[in-house]
C-alpha cells in the first residue's frame, strides 16, 4: 500500500457516499408519494441491478471474462438455490465447485 | 430484539442467521483477499464497519491493489453501491425515525433489502429488515478481521473458489423474486447489458446499466 493517507481519504468517501445512497432513498420516497405500479417496479429494478451483480462478478474479472472455474462455481449454487436447496448448501457448493475445479486445472 | 423475534417466524429466522452466517463466511474471504493483496489489517476492518457492502469494498481493494488511485476506487465503488438508492424508493417504511433511521439506514444491505421485501406485511418486513440488518453489520466485519488474520496463512484464496461465493449469495437471495416470469425476464436482460458493457465501462457502471432491464417490465406489465 502505497499513501495510506490516499487509502484513507478514498475510504472515507466511499463510506460518506454509501450511507448517503442509503439514507436518501427512504427520505426522498416519504417526500413522494408513490402509485403501487412504482414501487412495483423499483422492487424489479433492484432485482434487476442484483441479477446484473451477480452475472459481472460470476463472469468477468476487470475487462475480461473470469474464466470457467467461478460461472461453473455460481451456475451450481443456482442450480440448487432454484431446487429449493438450503442456502448455506448453494453457498458452499459454489465455492466446492469452483475449487475442485481449479485443483483439476480449469481455470 | 424481543420483538423482532415475535414477529418474525422461525423459518425466517434460521434463513436471516444463515444469511449471517454466509456473510460472515464472505467477510472471511474478504479479509483473506485484501492482507493478500498487500493491505494492513485496519483496512478492511474499517472498510467493513463503514462501507459495510461487501461488493464495493472487493471493488476497492481490487483497484487499489492493481495500481489504481484510491479516490478513483472509491468512485467505483460508488457507482456499485448506488443501487442504495431504488433499494431505499422501493422498502416501504422499514428504517425508523429520527436517529434510529441513520443505523436504520446504514444497515441497508443487499440481504437486508431481500428479506424485507419478502415479507408480506409491514411489521414482518420491518423485523426483517433489522434482524438481517444487525445481524450483517456483526458478521461482516468479524469475518473480514478474522480473514485478515488468517490471511497469511491460506495464501491463495482462489484455490479454495471463494470468489464464487459472493455472486452464490446475491443469486439465491434473488431466486424467489426470479420465479416470477416477468421479474426474471428483466434480470436477464438486465444481466445481459451488463455483462456486454463490462469490456467498455469502467467497473460499476455496466450494473446500472442494467436498469435498462427494467423496461421489460414497462413494456409487458404484469397481469
Amino acid at each position: 500500500m502505497k499513501d495510506p493517507a490516499l487509502v484513507v481519504a478514498g475510504l472515507l468517501t466511499l463510506s460518506a457516499g454509501t450511507f448517503a445512497f442509503r439514507f436518501s432513498g427512504p427520505l426522498l420516497r416519504q417526500r413522494i408519494a408513490f402509485p403501487p405500479w412504482a414501487g412495483r417496479l423499483l422492487e424489479a429494478a433492484a432485482v434487476v441491478l442484483l441479477a446484473a451483480l451477480v452475472a459481472t462478478t460470476a463472469l468477468t474479472r476487470g475487462h475480461g471474462f473470469a474464466g470457467l472455474a467461478r460461472p461453473a462455481g455460481v451456475l451450481a449454487g443456482g442450480i440448487l438455490a432454484w431446487r429449493k436447496a438450503p442456502f448455506l448448501v448453494v453457498v458452499l457448493a459454489a465455492a466446492a465447485v469452483t475449487a475442485v475445479l481449479r485443483l483439476l486445472g480449469v481455470r | 430484539m424481543s420483538s423482532i423475534y415475535r414477529t418474525l417466524t422461525g423459518g425466517t429466522l434460521r434463513d436471516i442467521a444463515l444469511a449471517c452466517l454466509a456473510v460472515w463466511f464472505i467477510g472471511l474471504s474478504y479479509g483473506a483477499i485484501a492482507v493478500a493483496s498487500g493491505f494492513p489489517l485496519w483496512v478492511p476492518a474499517a472498510q467493513s464497519v463503514l462501507v459495510l457492502a461487501g461488493a464495493s469494498e472487493f471493488l476497492f481493494i481490487g483497484i487499489v491493489a492493481a495500481g489504481g488511485n484510491p479516490l478513483a476506487a472509491a468512485a467505483a465503488g460508488l457507482l456499485v453501491n448506488a443501487r442504495h438508492l431504488p433499494y431505499g424508493l422501493a422498502l416501504p417504511e422499514v428504517t425508523g425515525r429520527g436517529w434510529r433511521r441513520l443505523l436504520g439506514s446504514h444497515v441497508m444491505n443487499d440481504e437486508s433489502v431481500v428479506f424485507a421485501l419478502a415479507q408480506e406485511d409491514l411489521p414482518r418486513k420491518r423485523a426483517a429488515y433489522w434482524a438481517c440488518g444487525l445481524g450483517v453489520l456483526l458478521c461482516w466485519p468479524a469475518g473480514a478481521v478474522l480473514g485478515a488474520l488468517i490471511g497469511s496463512v491460506i495464501g491463495n484464496t482462489g484455490a479454495f473458489g471463494l470468489d464464487a461465493m459472493f455472486p452464490a449469495v446475491i443469486l439465491a437471495l434473488i431466486m424467489p423474486a426470479l420465479r416470477d416470469r416477468v421479474t426474471r425476464r428483466a434480470a436477464l436482460g438486465g444481466a445481459v447489458i451488463a455483462l456486454a458493457a463490462t469490456p467498455f465501462l469502467p467497473a460499476g457502471l455496466p450494473v446500472l446499466l442494467a436498469l435498462a432491464g427494467v423496461l421489460a417490465v414497462i413494456i409487458r406489465p404484469a397481469r
